[in-house]
């Protein structure tokens, strides 16, 4: 059964400054799946998840070499990078209420690519926010700040925002920070809903919930790319490499 | 030995908390002292002027025009003189200084481009402004034969004042966070739907701030002006709002205030202070617009 590839990432290698914080790593995507990405900090997860959305350009000093393809294109070749940011969804680390209301938060993007129907704003505004475990609790005043919200809130904003613009390909920077576990749990039960309708990729510091959801689960360890493979492989009790054993069982260091 | 007995009674002072608490007030007393000094000397100025220009203040003299070459009647066409120079100044330099410093800000990449023109930014906010006006001799008085105008005038007012028009915006946009921009680039907005949609909204109250307080200063430079299209004296008839054509030089509060304190023989001894008192009270008034119009925008901040 060979998924079609979403995302083929070809010995990417990314540099700021001079210092190369990802080694050549190559690694694909599969259509529907949900790949976690796990690893200590300063491993280049958040840099890999930038490169594929191209938010990488937004820092000067980052130097890309290899490829980075999106359903078999170069995302270095693509005009209009806006058109792949929508087709990518980005949940960033730190959550971001915009300072808009929370409907116009979740509206912000939709209404950018040109959908105008109140109406057909009002579902999507309320299936996203559904999604994101947050519409029992805003409900009631979605037109109040989103950057007033609480920290958990506004990270469930940031996905709700992610899910607004229908990517098909949805990225989850560390999105459970902030949420308690009850609240995490379902979120975690949206997303392997999602998997019917997008690809997830998710970078998490928490190793059980990579266990929990991922189809497979990719280990980065200082910028370069230990191992990748079926999530039952990777937290067997022989993964392929040492560091994986070691990582996932918390004997690092 | 008992386990308290080597250490004193809980929450009590010892000598080096009082000391600690000693250099606290002291320095609390001098930083509040030196702030505090600050308000001295406007509250000087002001009383000084307003008590020697007692004499001469009335609302007739605001309203009326000077009459036997300045050193009799009123002000009024100085004081639109002054209105006509910095609206028609500001109305150049807000819209350029604002939209460049969008560019400089939210588009522009760090290359040898933007460092020039951000270099030549700092410069010319430092160029002094009698040379301001000698530009503007050169510039639009003869080569664009503007003349000696209102118009030349204005546009050498609103050069002077571009760069710090340009510095202030680039401030206040930049006080927007870089993640309120990442979230939207991350959604797919490109960065023109980013800055209406997220940044100017947030900004606007700096950006404004920033552009009032340049009408402070444009009312009371005279150097500028003097050289490119304001005169000493203007005879008028009637009186009203529109006295000046852009083409015509016209007077303005503050050569009108150095012509009579230096210049004019004549006068009453209160007139140039009764001047500087309505030129002060203008100043005074756009910062007071400005500062309600911050603390206003304020309360509204979003995060």
């Amino acid at each position: 059964m060979a998924a079609p590839k979403r995302i083929e990432i070809q010995d990417l290698r990314l540099s700021y400054g001079g210092r190369e914080v990802l080694h050549g790593i190559t690694l694909d995507v599969e259509a529907n799946e949900i790949l976690a990405i796990i690893g200590p900090a300063q491993s280049g997860k958040t840099s890999l998840l930038r490169c594929m959305n191209r938010m990488i350009d937004v820092i000067p000093e980052a130097r890309v070499s290899g490829t980075v393809k999106v359903d078999g294109v170069d995302v270095r070749s693509i005009r209009n990078v806006c058109e792949l940011r929508r087709k990518i969804g980005m949940v960033a680390p730190l959550p971001v209420g915009l300072p808009l209301s929370i409907y116009d938060n979740v509206a912000f993007a939709p209404m950018q690519a040109g959908v105008t129907g109140t109406a057909e704003l009002d579902v999507l505004v309320e299936r996203c926010l559904r999604r994101a475990a947050l519409w029992d609790e805003v409900k009631d005043r979605l037109r109040t700040l989103g950057s007033k919200l609480s920290g958990g809130q506004q990270q469930r904003l940031t996905i709700a925002r992610a899910l607004s613009h229908q990517p098909e390909i949805l990225c989850l920077d560390e999105f459970s920070i902030a949420i308690d576990p009850i609240t995490t749990a379902r979120i975690e039960d949206v997303l392997r809903e999602l998997r019917s309708e997008m690809t997830v990729v998710m970078v998490t510091n928490l190793v059980q919930q990579a266990r929990r959801l991922a189809d497979r689960t990719a280990f980065l360890l200082n910028g370069d790319l230990i191992e990748i493979g079926p999530t039952e492989a990777v937290f067997s009790d022989r993964p392929a490499r040492r560091e994986t054993y070691d990582y996932v069982q918390g004997l690092f260091g | 030995m008992s386990p308290t007995g080597s250490h004193p009674p809980m929450f009590q002072a010892t000598a080096r908390v009082r000391r600690k608490q000693l250099a606290e007030r002291a320095a609390q007393w001098f930083f509040g002292f030196m702030a505090a000094a600050l308000i001295v000397p406007l509250v000087a100025i002001i009383a000084y002027l307003v008590v020697k220009a007692w004499p001469s203040l009335s609302w007739e003299f605001l309203v009326t025009n000077p009459r036997g070459g300045g050193v009799r009647g009123g002000i009024w066409s100085a004081l639109v003189g002054t209105v006509y120079l910095v609206v028609f100044s500001l109305c150049v330099s807000a819209p350029i200084g604002v939209l460049a410093a969008v560019y400089l800000n939210e588009y522009a990449r760090d290359n040898w481009f933007t460092r020039t023109v951000n270099l030549a930014v700092v410069n010319l906010a430092g160029v002094p402004s009698i040379v301001h006006g000698l530009f503007g001799v050169g510039a639009f008085v003869y080569a664009l034969h503007f003349g000696r105008s209102i118009i030349s005038a204005s546009l050498t007012l609103a050069i002077m004042t571009l760069p710090v028009i340009i510095a202030s915006t680039k401030e206040a946009l930049a006080a927007v966070p870089m993640a309120f921009r990442e979230a939207c680039w991350n959604v797919g907005a490109s960065r023109w739907q980013t800055i209406r949609g997220v940044v100017l909204p947030n900004s606007i109250s700096g950006i404004l701030t920033g552009v009032i307080l340049q009408v402070s200063r444009t009312a009371g430079e005279t150097a500028p002006i003097m050289l490119t299209g304001v005169t000493i004296y203007k005879a008028f008839d009637g009186g009203g709002f529109f006295l000046y054509a852009p083409t015509e030089q016209c007077m303005a509060l503050s050569m009108h205030l150095y012509y009579i304190a230096t210049q004019a023989s004549g006068a009453a001894p209160s007139l140039p202070y009764a001047i500087a008192v309505v030129l002060l009270a203008l100043v005074l008034l756009v910062n007071a617009v400005s500062i309600v119009l911050r603390v206003y925008l304020r309360s509204h901040k979003k995060w």
